[in-house]
C-alpha cells in the first residue's frame, strides 16, 4: 500500500456560527483580559524580577489610589472617550475614520486661536460658545474633506484620513511657532487672564469635561440606536445598495455623519485646550485619535461599552506610569501592556464569530 | 496494485459521493447526498434555486469541505481540501461568478492556476492557450485585461483556463445564464466536443430544456436530498420537474378576472444605457393598469432589472423617456423620471419593488424583521426619533399572516431561510398598500406552498385595484398567473401577449427572437426545436445506447 | 550648486528609510493586509538591529564589523518579521480587524522599543553604537571621492543602493514571476486565487512576514546610518512610518515609483533647510512646518486623481483590508 492512500481529514476546520449569546461574549473577553494579563505579568517578572502580584497592585492604587488621582484617570478617560463617541457613527457608517488625532488637533487649534485672539474682546459666556463653536467647525471640516472625496470618487477614507492627520499636525505645528512668538515654548495661553479656560467645578477645571462627555455618551447611544439619523447610518453601513433602494441619499449620508465625527473630535479638542491644558501642541490629541479607534472597534459601536474599554485602557496607562516611578522604569510599559491586552482582545473576537472543529479520528483507506 | 498485464483499469466512475452532508450555521445545504458521475458523461445536475447543486459541486472542487460523508475519485478515496487538491485530481470547474482576476490579462489569469512544476513563461502559455482557442473557434484576446471584457469573453477566458489544464471533469454552473443564443450553442458543441475526448462534463442548471439537449443522464436535488438520477432519454420535462419539485405540478393558481382596470404608468421610449454604455433597454413601450397582472417574461437578463429600476427611480435613463405616473385620487399625472426613489415616494407615487437580490437591497441582513419593516417608513412622523412600535406590529403581522418561521423579530433576518426572507419583503412591499407593485422573481428559491402564497397575495393586490408587474422565469406561472404578458429580449419588448390565450410556445419563441440577430435565420428555426423542445433529444438518447 | 548637492545628499538617505518601509508594506498590501503597523515594525526592526549591534560591540572582546552587520541585520529582520507574523496571526488566522490590528501593533512596537530601549540608555538621553554605524554608512572607496558626481551618487551607506536593488527584484517579482503573479491574485481577489490553487493563507502569510522584514530594515537604517548610529528616546520613527505608508499610495503600489518617490519625499522634507541657500527664499521658522506636510499633501493629491482618472493599475489590491473565508457565505 502506498503512503498516499493515507489520507487524513483537515486537523482543524473552522465553521462560521450564529451569533454568540451575551453570557458568552462576556465569558471570552473576560478570558481574553485574564489571559493578557497573565502574559504581562509573565513579561514583568522577567524583564525586572518583580513580583508581578506586586505589580498589579501598585498599578490598582494609580486610578484608585485618592480621590485625585481617580480624578485624573477620569479626566484622560473622558478625552479617549470622547474621541471614541465621534468616531461611534463614522464606524457604525463602515467609514474608517483614521483622521481623529488630526480633527482633535484642528479643534483644538481653533480653540486656541479664538482664546488668544478673541479673549480680550469677549465675555467669557460668549467666548466659550464662540471657542466651542469654532472647535466643531474646524473638527467638521477636517473630517467632511475625505468625506466628500469617498463619497463623490470613491476614495479609500482609510489612508485618506490617516494623510490628513500629519497635514494637522503641521499646520498646528507651524500655528504653535507664530504663537510662541519669539518664547522658547508655548506656555499656558492667556496665562495671566485666564481668558478662555473653563471654570473651576469642585477644584477642577477639567470636570466640566467629565460632565460633557458623560452626557455625550448618553445622547450618541440615543441618536445610533433611536434616531432616524442612526437607523440611516445603520443601513448605509449595512449596504449602501439598500440604502440606494430606500431613497437613503448615500453621499448625504456620509457627508453628514462625517460633519458630525468630525466635529465631535473638534469638540475633544476644544475640551482638552479649555478644560485641561490650557494650550496647544501638536501632543494635544496625545495619541487618542488613534486609541480611541481600537476603543470604538471593540466596543461595537455601543458607546457604554466603550466607556467600559476606555476605563481598562486608561487604568494600565496609569498604571504602568505608577510602576514606572515606583520600580525606576519606564512609561514605556504601558505601551506594551497594552498592546498585548489589545491584541489578546481583537483575537478573543474570533472566538466569537466561529468555531472550530477538529478531527476526531485518523481514518486509514486501503 | 495496478496488474501490468492488465492495459485499463476501467472505473465507471469518475466521482462518487457518498452520504455528503454539509451545512452552514442552521442552514443544511445537502443532506446525505449519494450519487455518482461516470466517466466520459454529460450530466445534468438539476434542481430549483437553493436546492443544493452548487454548494455539492463546490466540495468535489475544493471550495468547501464536507461535514460528513466521503467523495471519491477515480475510485480511490479523495481529501479535497482546496480547489488545488481538485485540479490534481484533473476536477475544473467554472463558477457563476467567475474566479478571474480583473487587472490581470487573459494569458496571466491562465498562468496563475498552472501546476508548480511547470516552467512558467507567459509566452508559452499564450501560445499554448492560442491553440486551445482554434481548436474550440473561441475568440479571445489572450492580451486583453478581464475589466474590459464581456460577460461571454469572460466566460469564455474560464473555460480556456479548465481546457488548457486538461481537466478529466469539468464542472460547469449555470453556465448558459449569461449567454446569448448563439454563445450557448456554441458551448454545447464545446462540451460535446469534450465529452468525444473522454472527458466528464456535469452542468448545474434549472433549466429542463438544457437538460433534455446536452446531457446523457439527469441527476436531480432537491432542497438540498438527492433524489435520483435517469437517462434523459427516459426523462421528460413533466417527470423532471416532478423529481425537482416533488409532485407534479398542477398549476392551480386563480386568476380573477380584472375589474375596473385603470391606467397607472404609461412607459414610452424607455432607453437605457449600462455602465460599458451598451443599450440594456431599447425603446419600451407600454402600460400598465390598475387591476391586472402584467406579467413580464424573458431569459434573465434581458433588460428586467433595469427596466423595474428604471420605474423605481434607481436607474439613469437616456433622454426623451417617459414614465407617467396617474395617481390614484387625483387627475393630475406625474412624470417619474428625474425623481429621486424618495421623491418619488413623497409625491404620492407608491411603487413598491421587490428587487432580484433580496438580501443585497431589499432588506438589511443584518437586521431583525422589525427594523427591515420600517426601511421605507422610518421617515414617518415628525420626531427626529424612530418610531419602533408600528413597525413591530406590522412584523408581528406579517410573522403570524405570511408563516414567517423565525426565532425572534430582533433575529438578523440573513440567518432566516430564502422563503421567509421573500415573505418578509413581499409582506412589507404589500403593507405599504402600493397602487403600484413591482415583483422581480418573487417565488425564486421558494417552496411550492410560499410560491402559491405568494400568488394568492399577489392575486389580492390586483384585486383591491393595483398594477402588479410580475417579473418570473417560470412560463408556467407566467401563463397562469398574469393577465398580460409582455415578452423582453435583448432589451426590447418582443410582443405583449393575452395571458389567458398565449401559449407557452409563442412565449418563448418571442423571448428568444433577438430582433437585431435576424440575419441568423436559420438559427431562428433551431430556437423552437432546440431551445423549447420538449421531447428528448433522439440524438443525444441514441449516443447513450451507444455508449453501453 | 553646492547646496544643492547637500541637498540631494540628505534627501537621499531620508528617502531611503521610507523607501524601506514602503517596499514592505507594498509586498503586504499586495497580498490584501493593509498593515497600519509599519511604523511599530520599524520601531522593532530598529532597535533589534541597534540593541544587538550595540550589545555585541560593547561585549566583545574583538568585535569584528562584518558580526556586528550580519547580527544586527539579522536581529532586525527577525524581530520586524515577528511583528509581521503578530499582526499576520491576528488578522488572517483569526480574522481580527486590519486597521486596528495594526494600529494596536503600532502602539505595540514603539512601547517595546522604547521600554527595552532604556535599558540600554541607562538614564543618559542618548547612547551609539559606533562600530555599526562606521559599517553601515561606509562609502564605496574611491567612487565617493568623485566631487560632487561622487557625492551625489556614491556617498551612501550600502543600505541606500540594496534599496534600489529591492525595488527592481521586487518590480520584477511582482510582475515576471509565478509567486508574484499568485501574490497579486491574492491581493486582487482571493476567492479567484484560491480557486487557482493558491494557498491564500500561505501567501498572506508569508507577504506580510516578508513584507515586515523588508519595512524593519528602514527602522535599522534610521538608527545606525541616518541617525549616525545613535539610539535616543524618540518618536521620529513613527513620523517617519506614516510617511512610508503615503509613500506606497503615492506610488500607486509600484515598486519602480517608491524609488522615486522616496527620493521626492526626501527633497520636500529637506526643502525648508535648502529655501534660502538654493532658491533664496528667505522664511519664517514655522513655514518648515507647513513645508513638512508637503508628502502627504501631495499624496492626497495624487490619490484623488488617480481615483478620478480610475485607471484599473492605478487603484489598490481590490480586496485590500479584507479577510479572507473560503466558506464565507
Amino acid at each position: 500500500m502506498s503512503k498516499e492512500n493515507t489520507i487524513k481529514e483537515p486537523l482543524v476546520r473552522i465553521v462560521k456560527k450564529d451569533a454568540s449569546s451575551t453570557k458568552r461574549a462576556i465569558l471570552v473577553r473576560a478570558v481574553a483580559v485574564i489571559l493578557a494579563l497573565v502574559v504581562d505579568a509573565v513579561f514583568i517578572f522577567a524583564v525586572t524580577g518583580i513580583n508581578p502580584f506586586g505589580v498589579y497592585g501598585v498599578m490598582f492604587k494609580a486610578t484608585f489610589g485618592n480621590k485625585l488621582r481617580f480624578s485624573w484617570a477620569m479626566r484622560d478617560l473622558v478625552t479617549l472617550l470622547c474621541v471614541g463617541i465621534a468616531l461611534a457613527p463614522a464606524f457604525k457608517m463602515r467609514f474608517w475614520n483614521i483622521g481623529a488625532e488630526g480633527q482633535v488637533l484642528m479643534g483644538g487649534l481653533a480653540t486656541a486661536l479664538v482664546m488668544v485672539h478673541l479673549g480680550p474682546a469677549l465675555p467669557t459666556p460668549l467666548l466659550l460658545l464662540v471657542m466651542f463653536l469654532a472647535s466643531a467647525v474646524a473638527g467638521a471640516i477636517w473630517g467632511v474633506i475625505p468625506a466628500f472625496f469617498k463619497a463623490r470618487w470613491g476614495t479609500n477614507e482609510t489612508l485618506f484620513t490617516l494623510m490628513m492627520n500629519y497635514v494637522a499636525i503641521q499646520i498646528v505645528s507651524a500655528a504653535v511657532n507664530i504663537l510662541r512668538g519669539k518664547a522658547s515654548s508655548l506656555g499656558k495661553l492667556n496665562i495671566g487672564t485666564e481668558y478662555g479656560w473653563f471654570p473651576k467645578l469642585f477644584g477642577q477645571r477639567y470636570y466640566i469635561n467629565i460632565i460633557i462627555v458623560v452626557i455625550l455618551t448618553v445622547v450618541m447611544y440615543f441618536y445610533l440606536k433611536y434616531s432616524k439619523h442612526g437607523y440611516e447610518i445603520a443601513v448605509v453601513g449595512a449596504s449602501e445598495n439598500t440604502a440606494r433602494y430606500t431613497g437613503i441619499s448615500v453621499r448625504t449620508v456620509i457627508i453628514r455623519t462625517m460633519i458630525l465625527s468630525g466635529a465631535i473630535c473638534g469638540l475633544c479638542g476644544f475640551l482638552i485646550v479649555g478644560g485641561r491644558d490650557q494650550t496647544i501642541s501638536a501632543n494635544t490629541a496625545g495619541g487618542n485619535g488613534f486609541t480611541a479607534i481600537i476603543v470604538a472597534w471593540l466596543a461595537k459601536f455601543n458607546t457604554f461599552y466603550m466607556a467600559l474599554i476606555s476605563f481598562l485602557l486608561i487604568f494600565l496607562q496609569k498604571g504602568a506610569g505608577e510602576i514606572a516611578s515606583t520600580y525606576a522604569l519606564n512609561d514605556f510599559a504601558a505601551d506594551v501592556i497594552t498592546g498585548v491586552i489589545l491584541f489578546f482582545i481583537l483575537g478573543s473576537e474570533f472566538f466569537l464569530n466561529y468555531k472550530l472543529i477538529f478531527r476526531k479520528n485518523v481514518k486509514e483507506v486501503e | 496494485m495496478v496488474n501490468e498485464g492488465v492495459k485499463i483499469m476501467v472505473h465507471p466512475h469518475s466521482v462518487e459521493l457518498k452520504h455528503i452532508t454539509k451545512t452552514f450555521g442552521s442552514v443544511v445545504a445537502n443532506d446525505d447526498v449519494s450519487m455518482n458521475i461516470r466517466e466520459g458523461e454529460i450530466l445534468s445536475l438539476l434542481g430549483e434555486n437553493g436546492s443544493g447543486k452548487t454548494s455539492l459541486m463546490n466540495m468535489i472542487a475544493g471550495i468547501y469541505y464536507p461535514d460528513a460523508g466521503e467523495i471519491k475519485v477515480h475510485g480511490k478515496v479523495a481529501e479535497i481540501r482546496s480547489p488545488k487538491d481538485a485540479f490534481d485530481l484533473g476536477i475544473g470547474m467554472i463558477h457563476q461568478h467567475f474566479k478571474l482576476v480583473d487587472v490581470f490579462t487573459a494569458t496571466e489569469n491562465i498562468a496563475l492556476g498552472l501546476n508548480e512544476s511547470e516552467k512558467f513563461d507567459l509566452k508559452e502559455v499564450r501560445k499554448k492557450a492560442e491553440e486551445i482557442c482554434k481548436t474550440y473557434e473561441f475568440d479571445l484576446d489572450l492580451d486583453q485585461k478581464v475589466y474590459s471584457m464581456s460577460v461571454s469573453q469572460k466566460q469564455t477566458l474560464e473555460i480556456v483556463k479548465v481546457l488548457y489544464r486538461g481537466a478529466s471533469l469539468l464542472i460547469l454552473d449555470e453556465p448558459t445564464a449569461v449567454l446569448t443564443l448563439q454563445e450557448i450553442k456554441k458551448l454545447f458543441n464545446v462540451i460535446r466536443a469534450m465529452k468525444k475526448n473522454g472527458k466528464s462534463v456535469v452542468i448545474i442548471t434549472h433549466k429542463l430544456n438544457e437538460v433534455m439537449e446536452i446531457s446523457d443522464r439527469v441527476a436531480v436535488l432537491r432542497k438540498g436530498k438527492y433524489i435520483g438520477t435517469i437517462h434523459t432519454y427516459e426523462a421528460s420535462e413533466s417527470l423532471l420537474t416532478e423529481m425537482m419539485v416533488g409532485q407534479k405540478v398542477e398549476l392551480n393558481i386563480d386568476r380573477p378576472t380584472p375589474k375596473n382596470i385603470v391606467k397607472r404608468l404609461e412607459i414610452k421610449h424607455l432607453n437605457v444605457k449600462n455602465i460599458y454604455g451598451l443599450e440594456v433597454l431599447k425603446d419600451i413601450n407600454f402600460d400598465a393598469y390598475g387591476g391586472e397582472i402584467l406579467g413580464i417574461a424573458g431569459v434573465s437578463g434581458n433588460g428586467q432589472k433595469e427596466l423595474l429600476e428604471a420605474i423605481a427611480g434607481l436607474q439613469v435613463t437616456e433622454p426623451g423617456a417617459s414614465i407617467t405616473y396617474y395617481p390614484q385620487n387625483s387627475d393630475d399625472k406625474m412624470e417619474i423620471i428625474g425623481k429621486t426613489p424618495k421623491a418619488i415616494r413623497n409625491a404620492g407615487v407608491h411603487l413598491s419593488f421587490v428587487p432580484e437580490d433580496r438580501l443585497g437591497m431589499g432588506l438589511v441582513g443584518s437586521m431583525g424583521m422589525s427594523d427591515n419593516m420600517m426601511l421605507k417608513s422610518y421617515e414617518n412622523g415628525h420626531s427626529i426619533f424612530l418610531d419602533r412600535k408600528a413597525p413591530k406590529e406590522l412584523a408581528n403581522e406579517i410573522k403570524d399572516e405570511l408563516g414567517v418561521v423565525t426565532p425572534g423579530l430582533q433575529t438578523p433576518v440573513s440567518r432566516l431561510s430564502g422563503g421567509n426572507v421573500q415573505k418578509v419583503l413581499v409582506g412589507r412591499e404589500i403593507a405599504l398598500s402600493p397602487t403600484v407593485l413591482m415583483t422581480a422573481y418573487a417565488v425564486r428559491g421558494l417552496d411550492i406552498n410560499t410560491s402559491y402564497t405568494i400568488y394568492h397575495l399577489l392575486n389580492e393586490q390586483k384585486e383591491k385595484g393595483v398594477a402588479v408587474i410580475y417579473v418570473g422565469e417560470d412560463l408556467d406561472v407566467l401563463l397562469a398567473l398574469c393577465d398580460r404578458i409582455m415578452v423582453l429580449c435583448g432589451g426590447q419588448v418582443n410582443g405583449i401577449l393575452d395571458g389567458r390565450t398565449a401559449t407557452k410556445e409563442e412565449v418563448g419563441r418571442l423571448m428568444t427572437s433577438h430582433v437585431t440577430n435576424l440575419e441568423e435565420t436559420a438559427g431562428e428555426d433551431d430556437v423552437d426545436s432546440e431551445i423549447y423542445q420538449t421531447e428528448p433529444s433522439k440524438a443525444a438518447a441514441e449516443e447513450v445506447k451507444a455508449n453501453e | 550648486m553646492q547646496a544643492i548637492i547637500a541637498w540631494i545628499m540628505r534627501a537621499v538617505p531620508f528617502g531611503t528609510i521610507i523607501m524601506y518601509g514602503a517596499m514592505g508594506e507594498t509586498v503586504t498590501e499586495k497580498s490584501g493586509n493593509l498593515n497600519l503597523g509599519v511604523p511599530g515594525i520599524m520601531y522593532l526592526g530598529g532597535f533589534a538591529g541597534f540593541a544587538s549591534a550595540f550589545i555585541y560591540e560593547n561585549n566583545a572582546k574583538n568585535p569584528n564589523g562584518f558580526v556586528c552587520l550580519i547580527l544586527s541585520l539579522v536581529c532586525c529582520i527577525l524581530a520586524s518579521m515577528l511583528g509581521g507574523l503578530i499582526y499576520g496571526f491576528l488578522t488572517i488566522s483569526l480574522r481580527a480587524n486590519q486597521n486596528v490590528t495594526g494600529l494596536a501593533l503600532t502602539t505595540f512596537g514603539m512601547g517595546v522599543a522604547n521600554f527595552f530601549g532604556l535599558f540600554l540608555l541607562q538614564g543618559k538621553s542618548y547612547t551609539a553604537a559606533p562600530l555599526a554605524n562606521s559599517i553601515y554608512s561606509a562609502k564605496i572607496p574611491g567612487l565617493s571621492g568623485l566631487g560632487a558626481f561622487g557625492n551625489i551618487f556614491f556617498s551612501y551607506g550600502f543600505l541606500a543602493y540594496l534599496a534600489i536593488v529591492v525595488a527592481v527584484i521586487l518590480h520584477r517579482f511582482f510582475n515576471k514571476t509565478r509567486t508574484g503573479l499568485k501574490l497579486r491574485a491574492v491581493g486582487e481577489n482571493p476567492a479567484t486565487a484560491d480557486a487557482s490553487g493558491v494557498n491564500v493563507t500561505k501567501y498572506k502569510y508569508l507577504a506580510t512576514c516578508v513584507g515586515a522584514g523588508i519595512s524593519g530594515i528602514g527602522g535599522l537604517y534610521y538608527v545606525l546610518d541616518y541617525n549616525n548610529g545613535i539610539w535616543a528616546t524618540t518618536g521620529q520613527i513613527e513620523a517617519l512610518g506614516w510617511l512610508a505608508l503615503a509613500l506606497v499610495i503615492f506610488a500607486t503600489w509600484k515598486p519602480l515609483n517608491i524609488i522615486w518617490g522616496a527620493y521626492l519625499f526626501g527633497v520636500l522634507y529637506w526643502l525648508y533647510q535648502y529655501l534660502p541657500s538654493v532658491l533664496g527664499i528667505t522664511t519664517a521658522v514655522y513655514v518648515s512646518d507647513l513645508i513638512s506636510m508637503l508628502p502627504y499633501g501631495v499624496t492626497s493629491i495624487v490619490r484623488i486623481i488617480t481615483r478620478m482618472k480610475k485607471k484599473r493599475e492605478n487603484q489598490p489590491p481590490a480586496s485590500l483590508g479584507l479577510a479572507y473565508f473560503r466558506e464565507e457565505r
